[in-house]
């Protein structure tokens, strides 16, 4: 199951070249990029792991991308996303964010129901990936 | 995932100036690479500087002329921009260097061409370990422009051999053979000060393909940048004025610590105070013509002058 999230959830993923044109325009306006990743797959996941520090100053997509690369090569079966902080007063807030990387094989969700008192139901969403402890997940 | 592809490194298309026998339009190039914009500026903009002009000028033509070689496939080796600019302060050495980064960028050299100014201190750091991410921090947003260093030679202390500032320019030498191609870096400073810091570091000169000198200002040139400098603040000399001013920069000029353009400004904002309080303190009314005219009063009121 294709997980999306963030700016271009709605498109395929996009190439090398239309990445470094998305954080051209965000360095053009000024906002700080960072790269994180995680291997828990779960929507309420909101805080990944940062991949080194942000990028603060930049002008060039260059440095960043080159930073990607080497983010994927250290984690080729995690998730990596890019996103864009705009920090100017009245908005600080993440401006752009969209995944750059996915592990090779997605296995999806589980839904667990559970009986509560009375005719209640709660539902979990369970990730197949989770099973494995971190940093194991997504193997072959 | 799509296949992972390297940026292209360069922002420039190929120029499409190839006529049907295989000869290439010149004229068309030099048009679409911008450059005889910028250069006309850089006359018309800087006064003086007529040898850093032609430094220039060479090196822009000889870029274009690379150019169309390697559309050609002719063999051309990527060319060492690394440039040294010397001279004493106020010659218009950072002014040059952003220029420098327009005519890169429009050569498609620099993808950017945006110019980072640094110092010792944006470079080096306080304790071990601190210098290394320091300048490799400036080298990052300096990328895909230009990388200024002012005052450079101070990099290098003999008298101190524990001095991390051998560290940065270890780190500056190996982003500058890495990054050759998107990444320009200008080392800025006095004459002779300069040449002891390359001899210091014999791999330095070698990574530097330019070196352009910057020569003192001439007393008329230093007066049609005073001239200038006030245009653009909506002043002006009166006939007294200006005569005072020329006096007043034959006696600066002899001065220690005469800092070319930089002095004529500094003398300009203490004439533009003076004319402020002597406007206020006659009080009464006052035109247009007497808030923006700076007179032989003002600018005779100077130190200098007593001195004498």
């Amino acid at each position: 199951m294709r997980i999306t999230q963030g700016t271009f959830s709605f498109l395929p993923d996009l190439s090398d070249e239309q990445i470094g044109r998305q954080i051209q325009y965000a360095l053009d306006r000024g906002w700080a990029i960072s790269i994180e990743h995680t291997d828990d797959p779960h929507p309420r996941n909101t805080y990944w792991e940062m991949f080194g520090q942000p990028h603060f100053d930049l002008r060039d997509a260059a440095v960043v991308l080159r930073e990607m690369t080497t983010a994927r090569e250290e984690h080729p079966r995690r998730y990596i996303r890019v996103s864009a902080y705009d920090a100017r007063y009245g908005r600080q807030t993440t401006a752009l964010s969209f995944i750059v990387q996915r592990p090779p094989h997605e296995p999806g969700f589980r839904l667990d129901r559970q009986q509560g008192p009375g005719r209640t139901e709660r539902f979990a969403l369970h990730a197949y990936a989770a099973d494995r402890p971190a940093d194991e997940r997504y193997g072959d | 995932m799509p296949t992972r592809r390297t940026v292209p490194r360069t922002n420039a298309t190929a120029i499409d100036v190839e006529r049907d026998d295989g000869a290439l339009d010149l004229d068309g190039a030099y048009r679409a690479s911008d450059i005889g914009a910028v250069l006309a500026q850089l006359d018309d903009d800087l006064v003086g500087l007529a040898p850093v002009k032609s430094r220039v000028r060479d090196l822009a033509a000889l870029l274009l002329i690379d150019r169309l070689r390697a559309q050609l496939g002719m063999d051309t080796q990527p060319p060492t921009l690394h440039m040294s600019f010397t001279g004493n302060p106020g010659t218009g050495k950072t002014t040059v260097a952003l220029r420098m980064g327009s005519i890169l960028k429009g050569l498609g050299y620099l993808r950017r061409g945006h110019l980072v100014a640094v110092t010792r201190d944006d470079l080096v750091g306080e304790y071990v370990g601190h210098t290394a991410p320091k300048t490799k921090e400036a080298l990052r947003k300096a990328e895909g422009g230009v990388l200024f260093i002012d005052e450079a030679y101070s990099l290098h202390k003999p008298e101190n051999e524990r001095d991390y500032g051998s560290e940065a320019v270890e780190v500056l030498l190996a982003a500058m053979e890495e990054r050759r191609d998107d990444l320009v870096v200008v080392f800025a400073g006095y004459r002779e000060r300069m040449e002891r810091f390359f001899n210091s570091n014999p791999g330095l000169r070698s990574r530097i393909g330019l070196h352009v000198d910057f020569p003192d200002y001439t007393r008329p040139e230093l007066l049609t940048i005073a001239e200038r400098m006030l245009a653009q603040r909506g002043y002006r000399f009166d006939d007294e004025g200006r005569r005072a001013f020329d006096e007043y920069l034959d006696l600066r000029m002899l001065q220690p610590q005469f800092a070319n353009a930089r002095s004529v400004r500094n003398a300009l904002d203490r004439a533009r105070l003076r004319q402020a309080s002597r406007l206020v303190a006659r009080g009464g009314m006052v035109t247009r013509e007497e808030l923006s005219i700076i007179d032989a009063q003002d600018v005779r009121a100077s130190r200098v002058f007593s001195a004498r």
